[in-house]
């Protein structure tokens, strides 16, 4: 029996790696040209900073799996059911896959930097996002578009996270402890450098991210300033001048910064809201794929034979992505499998 | 003399209602202040008071105003007020002439027929009958539309009508009711006495054909007196309590009478004068993208009716929409502000940390707080100012204090005021000569809360004045634009002729249904405290929808909070006319 897969990220492609594994035979649809999705964006890893591009070629090497069939630069425009559990998607190319079960694999989308345009990303140079610091990371450089290295560095928690004027109420939960990864990372290519984390609230959800937190502020050196930026300016010498209320002192704060730093939030990818509208699988507020139960019923949609894995039902990490993509497997083998098939 | 006791239910209403209107007029003019007073003495032996006769005429009457909005609505209006207006002056003309006596009772004229139904020539009398019954067939026309506008109100242009008390369902009745019974009254004498014209005379020798006309004519009088006894009793109660508080508004209101921040006598006026028409509720977009009940017509409806009205004070974006709609012109923005109470915290020490201090140039720029949270914009315009050379001074560059309107708009008077103060003393400090805001909602309560003798400006006036002086060169391209006027912009301060001769000058800039005064509300209005962002996210989405439906490459607004409200809700790109005049500027 075939399974069509929707998103070649590591939910996707883990999900096809173990579906193959048990025999059934999957079309794998990825709209970037290669395999990988977000995490290809990303140079180490939390907490324990590992390489991103080896879990990227541990998921590649799994997808040589002569069950499946990888359709790269293409993308998945809608899903019609014909029959209960017969299911046909069709793709950008104008080909139509047929199967008995789909995955939605669609992920997210990092924030647009340029909405919250007071943040002046687009407009003052010595503003990056986190994904373009990753980049820095990979070439080994930290070197401003002027130039110069940086003495000053400020992080700047949930740009689109936890934002009510951009109609973003949720918590993209691993900013937190991206911004300290990097921060380590920045310290140990700086080690005469300033560097600030403005925050909300620190959100260590996760196995060792607590830890990382104190040994931030321990060992590195990285002052942790709680409040949210309120606006950037930029002065004559081109550095960024930013206003921050700091919320445990109760005093306004003004600091030039030589690099800025947003840590911007997780989206609903484009994807997640047309090929679930085109099934009427209903969306959370935030544009999020609901799932059948948010306790009891993840990986499933309102839908029979329509299955979800990774963060295109919220923002999640990597490790529960793929355990994630591992449920979603089991699950469509349970259906697969189910009296109601044989 | 003419008498019969059926025009008692008449004579009496009329004088009831009368002395009624008399004895509440009286009572609201006498709490007028005597600053008002005194408009109105010296207006009423002026040229303002012709001027309101000529608007009472087209907006009472002709309802000229309602055509703007759908020719059928017009004509419906048209009918009862001109056509009822027009049906008394020539009744009682044509009894002037018949009696040749300026002096009858009312009841004679309206009841001319049934005191004068047999073919007796008198001078004319053959006109009079025609064109009484063609004003009756031209209010008859209106009465089926007005019926089909209940039963289906997208006929003449409404997507929703105005949902009505039962007591004024009850009156509508009563007024739907007067004009079929005169016509019943008039037809049936005529079929039994003769007289009448080519409406009532053919319809009275139809009738006569199978109704027993003898037994029923006396009892049609009847009930024609009666309906309309029983509507003159009910107008004060009803909604129709605006057909003569139009006319007292229309004179206090042009002999400069203007609504204060309290809410008193003229607004009372005001809220009578209100005919409930219910051309406000499509013109809301607190209506069309979120469904609510919040327009001015209900918000009228409840203070007077005594209703539970608290919610709706603050649920109004003040943009303006319904008062550029509205055929009455009454003045629904400060209205809703006047019920705003004032809960002012903020002293004059909150701001004590600002310094009065800026420096010295002919012209200030004021970027307003959201001018502040839009960078690309105040670049734009420090940019423009190079170019161009003028010699500025960025007065709240370093921070400042806010214009004090968000204050204001909330109701929050005292507050506001401390805010002008300390800008008052900054603008001062600075000298300047000339001051130049971004953001519209500034400009607004610079003009008219600061009492600067300065000239203030809007950037889109001050770049249009720039390149017509020819110091800015700007290079034509061949980009779609729209323009979003910001409702604090144009229908806040007028100005609808600066965006358009700087976009038409650098752009191809597309006319839209929503251009000048119909401008859509961005919905991010700082007026309303009441909805939440994703509410006024749904209002930014409708609204940039609409614009995008031309299919421009960009959508031009000219109020930072406009574009950072369209930021998150467009799927166009979306700038500030100082941020597209920038990018087609030769250095």
């Amino acid at each position: 029996m075939n399974i069509v897969i929707i998103g070649g990220g590591p939910a996707g492609s883990e999900a096809a790696y173990r579906l193959a594994g048990e025999g059934y035979t999957v079309d794998l649809v990825e709209k970037e040209n290669s395999i990988g999705g977000n995490l290809n964006n990303w140079y180490q890893l939390f907490p324990d900073r590992k390489p991103a591009s080896e879990v990227v070629q541990g998921l590649q090497q799994h997808l040589n799996h002569p069950g499946i069939t990888l359709h790269i630069d293409t993308e998945a425009i809608g899903i019609t059911e014909s029959a209960p559990g017969k299911f046909s998607v069709k793709l950008s190319n104008n080909t139509v896959l047929h199967s008995a079960a789909v995955l939605l694999a669609t992920g997210y989308k990092l924030f647009d930097a340029g909405r919250k345009e007071e943040y002046g990303y687009g407009i003052y140079k010595r503003v990056i996002t986190s994904a373009e610091l990753e980049n820095l990371f990979t070439n080994h450089s930290l070197a401003t578009v002027y130039g110069d290295t940086p003495q000053r560095i400020g992080f700047i928690h949930c740009v689109g996270s936890r934002d009510e004027k951009i109609c973003n109420y949720h918590c993209s939960k691993l900013c937190c402890i991206t911004a300290i990864k990097q921060a380590i990372e920045v310290r140990e290519m700086l080690p005469e450098a300033e560097i600030f984390c403005f925050y909300m609230d620190m959100r260590m959800f996760g196995p060792g991210y607590e830890e990382l937190y104190r040994e931030a502020q321990e060992q590195h050196n990285i002052k942790f300033i709680r409040g949210r930026l309120s606006e950037a300016a930029e002065n004559i010498n081109g550095q960024v001048v930013i206003k921050v209320e700091d919320t445990l002192v109760g005093k306004p704060l003004r600091m030039s910064l030589d690099l800025m730093v947003l840590m911007v939030g997780m989206e609903a990818a484009a994807g997640s809201g047309t090929l679930a509208g085109s099934v009427q699988i209903p969306l959370y507020p935030n544009g999020f794929i609901r799932p059948a139960d948010p306790h009891t019923g993840t990986n499933l949609t309102a839908r029979p034979g329509i299955f979800t894995a990774g963060s295109c039902t919220s923002p999640m990490n990597l490790t529960d992505t793929l355990t994630d993509a591992r449920s979603a497997a089991w699950q469509i083998k349970k259906w697969l499998t189910g009296p109601d098939k044989q | 003399m003419y008498y019969d006791p059926f025009v008692l239910p008449f004579t009496i209403g009329l004088t009831a209602l009368l002395l009624f209107l008399i004895i509440k007029y009286i009572r609201w003019i006498r709490t007028f202040r005597k600053s008002e007073r005194r408009k109105i003495r010296k207006g009423i032996f002026s040229l303002k008071t012709l001027r309101s006769i000529g608007e009472i005429f087209s907006e009472c009457l002709l309802h000229r105003k309602i055509y703007r909005t759908n020719p059928f609505l017009g004509y419906m209006h048209t009918c009862f007020g001109l056509g009822w207006f027009l049906l008394i002056v020539a009744g009682k003309t044509e009894s002037m002439v018949y009696h040749t006596s300026a002096v009858n009772p009312p009841y004679f004229a309206i009841f001319f027929r049934f005191f004068h139904p047999a073919k007796e020539t008198f001078p004319y009398s053959n006109t009079f009958a025609f064109i009484t019954d063609l004003l009756l067939l031209f209010i008859l026309s209106g009465l089926f539309l007005a019926l089909a506008k209940r039963l289906w109100s997208r006929i003449v242009g409404m997507r929703k009508t105005t949902k009505h008390r039962p007591l004024d369902l009850l009156i509508l009745t009563t007024l739907w009711l007067i004009f079929p019974l005169r016509f019943l009254a008039e037809s049936f004498t005529s079929g039994l006495r003769g007289g009448g014209s080519f409406l009532t005379n053919n319809a009275g020798e139809f009738f006569a054909r199978f109704l027993p006309l003898e037994q029923l004519t006396y009892p049609a009088w009847w009930a024609y007196s009666g309906v309309l006894g029983l509507f003159f009793i009910l107008l004060p109660f009803s909604r129709y309590m605006h057909i003569p508080t139009e006319i007292v508004y229309i004179f206090l209101k042009n002999w400069g009478i203007k609504q204060g921040t309290k809410f008193n006598a003229f607004s009372e006026i005001q809220m009578y004068a209100c005919s409930r028409c219910g051309i406000c509720i499509d013109s809301c977009q607190l209506n069309s993208s979120l469904g609510m009940d919040t327009q001015p017509v209900y918000f009228l409806k409840k203070i007077r009716h005594q209703k539970e009205y608290g919610h709706l004070i603050e649920n109004c974006l003040l943009c303006g929409r319904c008062e550029a709609s509205c055929p009455v012109g009454l003045t629904h923005n400060a209205l809703r502000l006047a019920k705003r109470p004032d809960l002012s915290r903020i002293t004059k020490n909150t701001y004590s940390y600002a310094k009065n201090a800026a420096a010295p140039a002919k012209m200030a720029y004021f970027a307003g707080c959201m001018g502040q949270l839009t960078p690309a914009v105040t670049r734009s315009m420090e940019q423009l100012f190079k170019q161009a050379g003028v010699s500025y001074t960025f007065i709240d560059k370093e921070g400042g204090v806010c214009c004090g309107r968000p204050m204001l708009l909330a109701g929050n008077r005292e507050e506001a005021a401390v805010m002008a103060e300390k800008n008052r003393a900054i603008l001062k400090a600075s000298g300047a000569e000339v001051l130049v805001t971004s953001c519209p909602i500034c400009l607004k309560m610079f003009r008219e809360e600061y009492g600067l003798q300065i000239r203030i400006v809007h950037h889109t006036e001050y770049i249009d004045e720039l390149i017509r002086e020819g110091k800015l060169k700007t290079v034509p391209s061949e980009q779609r634009t729209v323009f979003h006027n910001p409702c604090e912009l144009g229908r806040g301060s007028g100005i609808y002729q600066a965006p358009e001769n700087i976009l038409k000058s650098i752009s191809r800039k597309i006319d839209t249904a929503f251009d000048g005064k119909k401008s859509l509300c961005c919905g991010g209005s700082l007026a309303n405290t009441s909805i939440d962002g994703k509410q006024r996210n749904r209002i930014a989405g409708d609204a940039a929808k609409a614009y995008a439906a031309y299919k421009p490459d960009v959508l031009v607004t000219a109020c930072p909070l406009c574009k950072k409200t369209f930021a998150t809700a467009s799927d166009i790109p979306v700038k500030d006319i100082a941020e597209v005049v920038a990018e087609r500027c030769r250095p």
